[in-house]
């Protein structure tokens, strides 16, 4: 898939680079993030750096934005050296970042937000119109369309995304960094990301999009650059290359995602009979009835927003039905965590940060904090951290939880193995149902491989799998029916054999009682 | 000069900030005492002296000690679960009230080794019913309690104050506001002889271990701590967060008002409204100054404790206002905040 830009890049190569990066080496004690690290930006290109999680991406985007002084090397920006370790300079030669965690405040508005920082903290007044025409103006121009006086909080991701875009723009950004920028979005706002980046590097905008997902960097960029071990490894036109061949540069040998094979089904294990969800008098969830049965995975997509996170509150025991029931096993679900964690449901959030695991606490007391209370690791109150650690010291082993010992603290695990660490502990006694709430979100090639393998051997030892997920990819080599959620409905099941991208885009745009075809064929199911 | 932070805390770290805290802190009150004309290591030689220089001094640093341990442990157990409560003070003179209340005559029949619990546990209760209703606010409305239990503080004061005017007068006080007196069986033992020093000590430690034992090995100890840490994600694991918030309040307005039992008890017999000076609030220092580590708090409170009892003997020796004691204690505070700051990051260039 060649970029409709792709020749841009090439074009501009005569005059001096936009932006020039030179033989940037970075060392953090023993560990060499930038070894050497030299790349240019041309005018109106869209470069995309490739790597894994901890191939030296960020840190180099670091560099260059001044939240880091490099070791060596140096930064220039249309051809005049930036000082090292100065943010300011960078923002003033028009280099603009848009965080991975965006760096927002939830409680202030849209205009608010985007002004914030350009203005001296000593007038009295401050200029609002003439922020807000200017801010229009952007908008208007780049197709980012945003209510200026939303609160931010109120805001889906996707549109805080487009805040953070328009607060670099608003500040003359010429060079716009992104640092993987589709990690929160569903599909469809990544399209849209995508096309307004396009539109930028058309209207002679520079953009360096960091990424480590492969379909995204062959949709959206000019030229692709391959970090491994923090160095570039690899250089190719977008059109010049294939997902394979991107895909072994990055990782340094082949990988590939398992496949789900066909099993057999066995009893219903999790049955929703109209089950809803009222929050704060908003309905959240209407009406949902589906079955999931002991050896198969029922995936849910869907765009984001529109009830993933209540259903799997709602499974996972945070939240109670305001109407309808859950049943397990034909009897109504157990109230509360501690019983359904006794039940043998595993439960993977969605946020691993927010909800899976407490990063200052051990490894150990997050292996074990949802079951502390059972006699397996406590006796009359007192927690027996002897049998806590063997748990943890097995999790570690098994799962391969890499730098991980059951006395270290969590957050000092990557995503992919604190995510292996949250797997490990739900699924080391097997569990019965599994509940897998956008389980590889921001993880790597090698760690999504290693999720979708644990996964689909819990469904092979006969669990019954929730996969609710935005990555179409995923669903579609994991479910063994699908189904959308649409404004907290659930459309009909489509089994995964018949699933197709246009099929699955249908169904998440709600459309599916106009599409007769898988209409029909689901209530068979 | 960035911060980084660091991927472990260093033990030596952790353990040598607060005496690096409070080297600073005297460093900088040595500026002041210098600027007031004094000078500044005879002055700090007799706040060493005042404290720890003789029997006397040092009996009365470990009397003064004793309440800042307890309500040292009141902020630190409540802190780590991110309850803040910043009314011990107040909690502490509901304590102490209310064994005047039952202390007088109530529970006056009855031998002293059974007079003695029973009135520290309604001290107790009395503290944990006034951190309750701030609690209470918070789960069922989402009020800030830093907020009202600051206020309750000086709500608690007054109502003190109106009880040893009226109800609770002592008619033999020759009209001074104070309280009626315990009655002699609730009165401390002495743990040591010919001083102020009572076995209120010996309790304020043995439950700074026993704090220390549930916090770190008990089921409530590490949910609580979740509970503080991440919120989300302890309701995602299970932990009852209502219920282990309302045990954590128990427990810490539970010490506050044992800090006043106990000083009732121990050293003064009946309430004032100047029964504490500021023990509340200086237990918010201790406990920082202990990094919330229970065990620490008893050196901290020690620290704390010998700061007061040290300055009002430099102040008799070479006339430095005691204030000088405020001033260090308060400094120490700040530069622990500091000190915290550098045990999680180093500076990087």
């Amino acid at each position: 898939m060649g970029s409709p830009f792709s020749g841009r890049g090439v074009a501009g190569m005569s005059e001096t680079p936009v932006l020039r990066l030179s033989n940037i080496s970075k060392r953090f004690g023993d560990t060499i993030a930038n070894d050497a690290v030299s790349i240019d930006l041309a005018r109106g290109e869209v470069l995309a750096l490739l790597g894994e999680n901890g191939a030296g991406k960020t840190t180099l985007m670091s560099i260059l934005f001044g939240h880091y002084t490099p070791d060596e090397g140096t930064v220039e920006v249309e051809g005049r050296a930036l000082p090292p370790g100065r943010p300011r300079a960078a923002i003033d030669a028009g280099v603009g970042m848009v965080h991975q965690h965006f760096s927002l405040a939830a409680n202030l508005t849209v205009l608010e937000n985007v002004m914030t920082g350009t203005q001296s903290l000593w007038r009295a007044k401050s200029d609002t119109a003439s922020a807000r025409r200017k801010l229009a103006e952007i908008a208007d121009r780049f197709g980012l369309a945003v209510n200026p006086d939303a609160r931010l909080g109120d805001l889906s991701v996707g549109e805080q995304q487009r805040v953070e875009i328009l607060k670099a723009l608003y500040n003359d950004a010429r060079i716009l960094i992104l640092d993987e920028p589709t990690a929160v979005l569903t599909n469809a706002e990544a399209e849209r990301l995508f096309s307004t980046l396009r539109e930028m590097a058309r209207q002679g905008l520079s953009l360096i999009f960091i990424s480590h997902k492969l379909n995204e960097v062959l949709a959206a960029a000019d030229r692709v650059v391959v970090l491994r071990g923090g160095k570039v490894v690899a250089e190719r036109q977008a059109e010049a290359t294939t997902k394979e061949e991107l895909a072994e540069l990055m990782v340094g040998r082949q990988v590939a995602r398992p496949k789900r094979e066909a099993g057999k089904a066995g009893d219903v294990v999790l049955e929703a009979i109209g089950a809803s969800l009222v929050v704060d008098g908003v309905a959240r969830l209407s009406d949902l009835n589906f079955q999931i049965r002991a050896g198969e995975t029922l995936g849910i997509i869907g765009v984001s927003g529109n009830g993933q996170a209540q259903l799997a509150h709602l499974v996972s025991g945070l939240s109670d039905a305001t109407a309808g029931e859950l049943r397990l096993f034909g009897e109504p679900i157990p109230t509360g965590v501690e019983a359904l964690v006794e039940a043998g449901v595993g439960r993977i959030p969605e946020d691993r940060n927010a909800e899976g695991a407490i990063g200052e606490m051990t490894l150990w007391e997050n292996a074990i904090l949802e079951r502390v209370r059972s006699k397996r690791f406590s006796k009359n109150g007192f927690v027996d951290r002897a049998a806590a650690r063997a748990f943890a010291a097995t999790i570690i082993e098994d799962f391969d939880v890499r730098g991980g010992a059951p006395d270290r603290r969590t957050r000092l695990l990557s995503g992919g193995n604190m995510q292996k660490l949250i797997l490990g502990r739900n699924l080391h006694d097997q569990p019965k149902l599994l509940i897998a709430a956008q389980p590889t979100r921001g993880l790597d090639e090698g760690a999504i491989a290693a999720v979708h393998t644990r996964i689909l051997e819990a469904r092979a030892k006969g669990a019954a799998v929730l996969l609710i997920s935005e990555d179409l990819d995923e669903v579609l080599s994991l479910a063994d029916r699908i189904r959308a959620i649409v404004k907290g409905r659930l459309s009909p099941p489509l089994a995964a054999e018949e699933a197709n991208a246009q099929r699955l885009g249908l169904m998440m745009a709600g459309d599916w009682n106009k599409d007769s075809q898988y209409g029909e064929a689901s209530h068979a199911l | 000069m960035r911060f980084e932070r660091r991927p472990h805390r260093p033990f030596a770290l952790v353990i040598a900030s607060p005496v690096i805290a409070i080297a600073a802190a005297l460093a900088i009150s040595g500026v002041l005492i210098a600027l007031a004309g004094a000078p500044v290591l005879e002055a700090y030689y007799q706040i060493a002296v005042g404290s720890f220089g003789s029997k006397l001094a040092f009996t009365e640093t470990l009397t003064r000690a004793t309440p800042l341990i307890f309500t040292g442990l009141a902020a630190a157990v409540a802190f780590r679960a991110q309850v803040w409560n910043i009314g011990a003070e107040g909690q502490f003179y509901i304590g102490a009230i209310a064994v005047a209340a039952f202390g007088a005559q109530a529970t006056a029949g009855l031998p002293a080794a059974l007079a003695i619990p029973l009135l520290m546990f309604i001290g107790a209760v009395a503290g944990m019913i006034v951190l309750l209703v701030p609690l209470g606010l918070r789960l069922r409305f989402g009020v800030d309690e830093v907020v009202t239990t600051l206020l309750l503080n000086f709500v608690a004061v007054l109502f003190v104050s109106m009880l040893i005017e009226g109800p609770l007068k002592d008619p033999l006080a020759f009209g001074w506001p104070q309280s009626v007196p315990v009655a002699d069986n609730a009165i401390l033992p002495k743990l040591i002889e010919r001083s102020r020093l009572h076995i209120g000590l010996a309790v304020a430690v043995a439950i700074a271990v026993v704090v220390h034992i549930v916090q770190a090995r008990t089921v409530f100890g590490m949910q609580s701590k979740a509970a503080g840490l991440n919120p989300r994600a302890a309701k995602f694991a299970g932990v009852p967060l209502a219920s282990t918030l309302i045990k954590v309040a128990c427990l810490s307005g539970g010490l506050a008002g044992l800090a006043g039992a106990v000083e009732v008890m121990g050293v003064k017999g009946y309430v004032t409204t100047d029964l504490s000076p500021g023990f509340g609030y200086s237990g918010i220092i201790v406990a920082m100054l202990a990094n919330l580590h229970p065990i620490g708090v008893i050196a901290a409170a020690l620290f704390t404790a010998a700061m007061f009892v040290g300055a009002d003997g430099m102040s008799r020796a070479i006339g430095i206002p005691s204030y000088i004691a405020d001033v260090t204690v308060a400094l120490s505070l700040l530069t622990m905040l500091v000190a915290l700051f550098f045990t999680q990051y180093r500076i990087r260039k």
